[in-house]
């Protein structure tokens, strides 16, 4: 008698959460009707977390990326779309579109970056984000530190304007969860996976590692740049020393870490717990900084699955399918 | 006195089970040759014995102690040291610095930068040139010479003759005599058999990470070491995997 | 012009300074440590701290900043470093981020955010200067840094040439493995190294505080100058860093001749030009990624 050996994807608790993820979405869509102006730009606010979460664990967790200037297409996603509205473009559709500029941006810089190794695109990223600041510092649209405001956004009524806001961060979540799982499962993930466990070892079995690497690398910068394009909606005010911050990234380095490095619902847990301890202690201040710091240390030292690798890695309870499961029938 | 014994050793690459349950004993001034077709685990053995390398169970005991749990760095400080396969010198240093480098033990004894000059007199005009810049026959003197600055009670060499020269090879077991003078135990891992009849007093031959012959070398002949090499001659007993 | 180019080889020597712990740290352990210009500026408040408490001059308190920066580099290097070392090459990167924000909020908490400098405590060599002829003119400070940059690198080439630590920290930077086989302890020898790199790390902040301000939140930017330094001199060599740091620091001066806010945005431009010539001279620069792109679209 022969072994019948095959490979699944689905398991009835994927599908399961499949379904209710897309249910909860739908639920969501509602929101802006029922939830009350406070929590409306409450969770836009978690939905532009998750975002950033998510994108800054694709390049860490999947490209072996660690970027400390994110916040270069965070800032830059921003610009976009000052820029585009002062050339007369309405405000949401310039939103839209900044994301795309901003990946056509990072596929130029992309030669250049990933030839970087380890700590050197790390801080490579970062400068490359000081210096997009100094940069966008000169454009006398925006007068230096003193900033502009996206003024057409005035032209909605400001429950309006909260609804859309809500809608198009919870349609760009949607949108970049959506591409993250597509990836995944594509014949991409495979390198993904062989990429994480020994990048040479992959190229030596004919991964193509740098177009993989690539792919994430300009998926992360356009996510970044509409989480900036997101967060300008709601802040209004566009100055480039909050957008092109490196605390930008401390969060999204806290939300990845805190979450569970390299899984795909990690970092959405860590931006909802991120979303929550902000919510508590933000106004604590500095101790609260500290805390962040803290945990980042602890988390990467002795906690490297985060919260929902331990979990798996105790119970085998896999929520998303993008792993392959290997069975085995006599 | 045994100066080393080991015993039931097990060592794993992964899931390989590279060592297997290995025991044998040396004692003091012997010359144990380690024999086995290659991937037969001696490689392993060595770097377990050193410390380099993780036993997955089992003991090594050096002089009286059992040391399985000592890191590399105190093994060789409390006596023990390798000749790494490939010599593995220190490419961007000097002879004499890879030599000096290793004197820092803080053992007495016979070796120090001079006497290992006079017993490699190879060495001597190639003080100041760097480790990648040698063949391989100055490498390996390199190699031997720089495990001797350590002072060694037991010295454990992997591959003594692997690419070198006959003359070169010559010359490296000249200078053992030089070592198994100064009453330094030797256990070396050698492929050609007819020199390790000649030289040896004990013999240990592993196949697939078992020890399949063990004995002095007067009382084994080359046709038995031969049929334990290739697997001809399966042990006695055949230890049941846990 | 020459007068540019002249205090932009002065301010090199104080990036020299800064960098040469990361370049140092980094040729023996290949860590980029992330917190490294947040140290210097701790080391910068533990001196004006000192300074100001026991009323003493800045280079009596760094003669106690010194030891207590390296101790703080062996204890680094004991508690988090060994550790992110054993879990895979992105985690020293992460947790020494985490330092970083953790030593930046906690000076922030412990001395505000007022912004601080040395200067006032070191009398007139603040401003003393040579004039040159030709109406070049030599600050004495910038010069005394330039000297300490120099005798600190070719101190610790000395010190790895002919020390027995130094030539031990050499054999283990090349092969942990096989130093560990020649009776020597890895994990001290890195956490001297660490030691040692923190030590400079103390020198720096000195400097750093007696030219210029600072303030808690400074130490992203040193880092950065620190990085661009070692990136622009080539990295595995402390004399490369010495190079590297003074054509970052005329960069700066010449960009700041162009334009006012010129001045950081030429060094990281000479920074992305060296970047981008290595990559190009590596081959790295070649339309086929174009095509490998198209080719790896998801069917």
């Amino acid at each position: 008698m022969t072994d019948a050996v095959w490979v699944r994807r689905w398991s009835s608790v994927s599908i399961i959460t499949i379904v209710g993820l897309a249910g909860i979405i739908a639920i969501l869509a509602f929101g802006p009707l029922f939830l009350g102006s406070y929590w409306t730009s409450r969770l836009t606010t978690l939905f532009i977390y998750i975002i950033l979460a998510v994108m800054w664990n694709a390049l860490a967790g999947y490209a072996g990326l660690v970027s400390v200037g994110q916040q270069a297409f965070f800032g830059l996603g921003a610009y976009v779309v000052i820029r585009l509205s002062d050339a007369g473009m309405p405000v949401y559709p310039a939103i839209a579109l900044a994301p795309v500029i901003i990946a056509v941006l990072a596929l130029v810089l992309s030669p250049l970056a990933l030839r970087l190794r380890g700590g050197e695109f790390a801080i490579g990223m970062w400068v490359f984000a000081e210096l997009a600041h100094l940069l966008v510092n000169l454009d006398s649209l925006i007068q230096g530190e003193t900033g502009r405001s996206l003024i057409a956004l005035s032209a909605f009524a400001p429950d309006v304007r909260r609804a859309n806001n809500y809608w198009f961060a919870l349609g760009a979540m949607t949108i970049f969860l959506a591409l993250v799982f597509v990836l995944l499962r594509s014949r991409m993930g495979a390198s993904v996976q062989a990429i994480r466990d020994n990048e040479e070892a992959a190229a030596s079995v004919g991964v193509r590692v740098m177009a993989t690497k690539r792919t994430i690398f300009v998926l992360a910068a356009a996510g970044c740049a509409a989480a900036g394009a997101l967060t300008l909606s709601t802040l209004i005010t566009f100055q480039p020393k909050t957008f092109f911050s490196v605390q930008w990234t401390a969060y999204m380095i806290f939300m990845t870490l805190v979450g569970g490095l390299g899984t795909f619902e990690g970092p959405i847990i860590g931006a909802i717990v991120f979303f929550i301890v902000e919510s508590l202690f933000g106004s604590s201040g500095v101790w609260y900084l500290i805390a962040l710091g803290a945990s980042a240390l602890v988390f990467s030292l002795w906690i490297p699955r985060g919260i929902w690798g331990t979990i798996t890695a105790r119970s085998g309870i896999q929520l998303m399918p993008i792993g392959y499961r290997l069975l085995f029938r006599k | 006195m045994n100066v080393l014994s080991v015993e039931a050793l097990d060592a794993r690459h992964g899931l390989l089970k590279a060592v297997r349950g290995v025991s044998f004993a040396v004692s003091a001034g012997e010359i144990l040759a380690l024999v086995g077709a290659n991937g037969a685990g001696k490689t392993t053995l060595l770097r377990t014995i050193a410390g380099a390398h993780k036993a997955s169970s089992g003991k090594v005991i050096f002089d009286g102690t059992d040391i399985s749990n000592v890191p590399a760095n105190k093994r060789t400080r409390a006596g023990i040291a390798l000749v790494p396969e490939g010599r593995r010198l220190f490419g961007e240093m000097t002879v004499e610095e890879n030599l000096l480098v290793a004197g820092r033990t803080g053992r007495k004894g016979p070796w120090n930068y001079a006497t290992v000059l006079d017993a490699f007199p190879m060495l001597q005009p190639l003080a100041q040139r760097k480790g990648n810049d040698l063949s391989g026959g100055q490498q390996q003197a390199t190699a031997i010479g720089r495990a001797l600055m350590t002072n060694p009670r037991l010295l454990l060499i992997d591959e003594v003759s692997l690419g070198l020269s006959p003359v070169a090879v010559n010359a490296v077991y000249e200078s053992l005599q030089t070592v198994i003078a100064s009453g330094a135990t030797i256990v070396l891992v050698e492929q050609d058999l007819s020199r390790v009849l000649r030289i040896s007093t004990r013999i240990v031959c592993l196949l697939e990470g078992r020890v399949v012959l063990e004995g002095r070398t007067s009382d084994v002949t080359k046709e038995q070491i031969t049929e334990a090499y290739f697997g001809l001659r399966r042990p006695a007993t055949l230890e049941v995997e846990a | 012009m020459i007068d540019q180019i002249v205090q932009g080889v002065l301010l090199g020597g104080y990036y020299a300074l800064v960098a040469c712990g990361l370049s140092f740290m980094y040729g023996v352990m290949r860590i980029i440590n992330l917190a490294h210009g947040s140290l210097a500026i701790l080391a910068a408040f533990l001196v004006w701290y000192i300074t100001e408490q026991l009323a003493v001059s800045p280079f009596i308190a760094l003669l106690i900043v010194v030891p207590i920066m390296a101790a703080l580099g062996w204890i680094l290097q004991r508690t988090v470093l060994d550790r992110s070392l054993r879990s895979g090459p992105l985690t020293p990167l992460l947790s020494t981020f985490g330092i970083a924000i953790i030593i930046d909020n906690g000076l922030f908490e412990r001395f505000g955010a007022d912004t601080r400098s040395l200067a006032p405590n070191i009398g007139d060599l603040s401003y003393k200067s040579w004039t040159l002829p030709g109406g070049v003119t030599v600050g004495q400070l910038g010069l005394l840094t330039l000297g300490v940059a120099v005798v600190l690198i070719v101190g610790l080439q000395l010190f790895l040439k002919y020390a027995p630590l130094g030539r031990a920290i050499r054999a283990t930077a090349e092969d942990p493995d096989t130093a560990e086989l020649m009776g020597i302890n890895s994990r001290s020898v890195y956490a001297a190294a660490a030691a040692i790199a923190l030590g400079t790390v103390a020198i720096a902040g000195a400097f750093l505080g007696m030219r210029a301000t600072f303030d808690p939140y400074s130490g992203g930017a040193q880092l950065i100058f620190a990085f661009e330094a070692v990136v622009i001199g080539g990295t595995g060599s402390l004399w490369g860093t010495l190079l590297g740091a003074i054509a970052l620091g005329v960069a700066q001066n010449l960009g700041a001749q162009v334009n006012p806010k010129g001045f950081l945005i030429a060094g990281h431009l000479l920074f992305f030009c060296v970047l981008a010539v290595r990559v190009f001279a590596a081959g790295g620069f070649s339309l086929n990624w174009l095509k490998a792109l198209w080719r790896s679209q998801p069917a």
